[in-house]
């Protein structure tokens, strides 16, 4: 397949496809629409499963369902919509199953708006749901790294057997780029699903049960004990980040997702004004990347965080940083999308934005 | 002289003890469904979906392959696995407070979609598991931890009539309201509890089986005036009866 022109939803739908989802459990909202619309003719046409479920809550339980019975299952919604998801989140977490969640992120809190935002850092690394669970969360920055991830996604969930999050803004959901669905992707050796509740025909002399109770405090301790290993590994195999022009820096500027194509045009703006910027981009939210902040020149004089919100991800870059650098904050919310030019100004009056 | 063996545990539970109370009719529903799995010849292809509520357990009781549900959402769950094995048997076993109120959007959609599946649905008017509050059943009059001066009209609305409800959609294939206070009823519960699944293996679409049940210990009544009491004050307000059967000819 040759290079095509693509909207981001429609791409996110067909790599999916192309990454082995043989389920799509989901219910409208603005702006991921094109995702089901897209999933409810291809997946139709080739004998696949799509269900417009009566609520978000149910399509996460479709998906838990349908996790538990062995398949690849692929939901996709937007921030209020994520927060309903977050019931079945915690269970999917907790019964250890493999999933993909798509999350296009817009404007809030509450209602919001449907114009792009990051306001969701927040919910996709900390969950809203109960418990010590953890969804491993990756936001690419192109529809080209969105469908190079979400290809992969469904391999990541079942290697350890967790839901793996998308998360985009609506700008990415949005836009059109030319884009390639046949760059080649990491395979991971599988095991089996001999886990899945498929009838005990499949696995005579065993009964497979998904669950995520475990009444005795002993067993429950356990039970997160091992959780807590899995995500320990999740940290050291799947940590993402790239260093973009780390070279002895003046300034690191800290972004992600469309924020981080802002700053690249922004180290242009600045390398006229004789200011030698970098910018750190996390591409795994969580496990954050806080190695990368190890990496910096001692010449730096300050982090800027930049994001399209109040300054959600900044938490995780004061954590990483560990009081060695100054750090400043540049956001924007309600969907507007911060210019190069602004972000340019914030790192040379950083004082101005400088946070405690 | 060799013995024959004449009756014997169904196959359809494991060994594990039941969690229910004394006199508490869910160990009835909980054999009936498994005997009616087990003479189907379908265990091995079945998919049980516990819920929360006392029967939250029911996932150790049932021999066969079992997800457990989040509170109310059984139906999502059994859609969830249905659509990805169309040909294994697939039911959710829920409670009043699971199916008639956290749970009612998902069961009325599942059905309304005429998911190929088996519903069985055990109303004993009241949230047992927590302790004995008031459910969208719980009857006019009744008592319970949270309508302690009785449950009134003016302040909760009437018990919430499931099945009456459920007959006109389109999607269900067989509805039908049994009890299990006498042998007799049993008999019919059991009847109805496998012709639903009977149904299901005949792809004829969405099945319920309302089975009114009963919670002695937070009743505050003896088993046998716990059945008394099912006969007497529930089944009126909850009438048995057949509601809706697409097997049947209407010429």
């Amino acid at each position: 397949m040759a290079k095509v022109l693509m909207k981001g939803n429609e791409a996110i739908a067909l790599a999916a496809v192309k990454g082995g989802c043989d389920a799509f459990f989901g219910y409208p909202i603005t702006p991921q629409n094109e995702v089901p619309e897209y999933l409810s003719k291809y997946m139709n046409e080739h004998g696949k499963v799509f269900v417009q479920a009566e609520s978000e809550v149910a399509a996460i339980n479709m998906v838990y369902g349908a996790a538990g019975a062995g398949a690849r299952v692929l939901t996709s919604s937007s921030s209020p919509g994520i927060a309903l998801k977050q019931e079945g989140i915690t269970y999917i977490a907790g019964a250890q199953l493999p999933c993909v969640i798509c999350s296009v992120m817009r404007g809030g809190p509450g209602l919001g708006s449907i114009q792009p935002s990051q306001g969701d850092y927040n919910q996709a690394t900390r969950g809203g749901g109960n418990g010590d669970y953890h969804v491993i969360c990756f936001a690419p920055e192109t529809i080209q790294e969105t469908i190079d991830t979400m290809k992969e996604a469904f391999d990541i969930a079942d290697y350890y057997r967790n839901p793996v999050m998308i998360l985009v803004d609506g700008l990415i959901g949005q836009m059109m780029e030319s884009v390639d669905f046949d760059r080649p992707v990491k395979h991971r050796f599988l095991p089996p699903k001999d886990w899945a509740a498929t009838g005990t025909k499949n696995h005579p002399g065993k009964r497979n049960v998904i669950n995520s109770l475990y009444l005795e405090p002993k067993e429950l301790e356990a039970h997160n004990n091992m959780l807590a290993k899995k995500y320990a590994l999740v940290t050291q195999n799947e940590t993402r980040y790239e260093m973009i022009n780390m070279e002895d820096p003046d300034y690191v500027i800290v972004a992600y997702g469309t924020m981080s194509r802002v700053a690249r045009s922004t180290i242009e703006i600045l390398k006229e004004k004789k200011l030698n910027v970098g910018i750190i981009r996390p591409i795994s939210l969580w496990p954050f990347p806080k190695i990368a902040f190890d990496e910096i020149g001692k010449n730096c004089k300050g982090l800027l965080v930049t994001e399209m919100s109040m300054g959600q991800m900044i938490q995780d870059v004061q954590i990483s940083n560990r009081g060695r650098l100054p750090i400043a904050f540049y956001g924007r919310s309600g969907g507007i999308v911060p210019e190069p030019e602004e972000l340019a100004e914030a790192v040379m009056n950083f004082e101005k934005w400088r946070v405690e | 002289m060799e013995l024959e063996m004449k009756y014997q545990k169904t196959k359809g539970l494991t060994d594990n003890p039941l969690s229910y109370c004394p006199g508490c009719t869910h160990g009835i529903i909980h054999k009936l469904v498994a005997e009616s799995l087990e003479e189907l010849g379908v265990l091995d292809h079945t998919v049980g979906i516990a819920s929360v509520g006392c029967s939250v357990f029911s996932y150790q009781f049932f021999n066969a392959d079992m997800e457990q549900a989040a509170h109310g959402r059984a139906c999502a769950v059994a859609t969830g696995v249905k659509r990805i094995h169309p040909d294994n048997v697939v039911f959710t076993y829920q409670g009043d407070g699971d199916l008639a109120s956290i749970g009612i959007a998902e069961t009325i959609h599942a059905a309304n979609r005429g998911e190929n599946i088996t519903v069985i649905f055990v109303n004993n008017a009241i949230y047992g598991m927590t302790g004995g509050q008031m459910a969208p059943t719980s009857l006019i009059g009744q008592k319970t931890t949270t309508s302690q001066s009785g449950r009134n009209v003016l302040q909760h609305g009437n018990p919430i009539k499931i099945s009456e409800m459920f007959q006109h959609i389109d999607g269900v294939a067989y509805l039908e309201r049994v009890s299990v206070f006498n042998p007799k009823q049993v008999r019919n519960a059991k009847k109805a509890i496998k012709k639903a699944f009977q149904y299901q293996i005949e792809k004829k679409g969405f099945t319920m089986v309302e089975i009114l049940s009963t919670c002695p210990v937070n009743w505050g009544k003896t088993p046998v005036d716990a059945l008394k009491w099912v006969e007497e004050s529930m089944v009126p307000v909850f009438p048995l009866q057949l509601f809706k059967d697409s097997g049947v000819s209407h010429e």
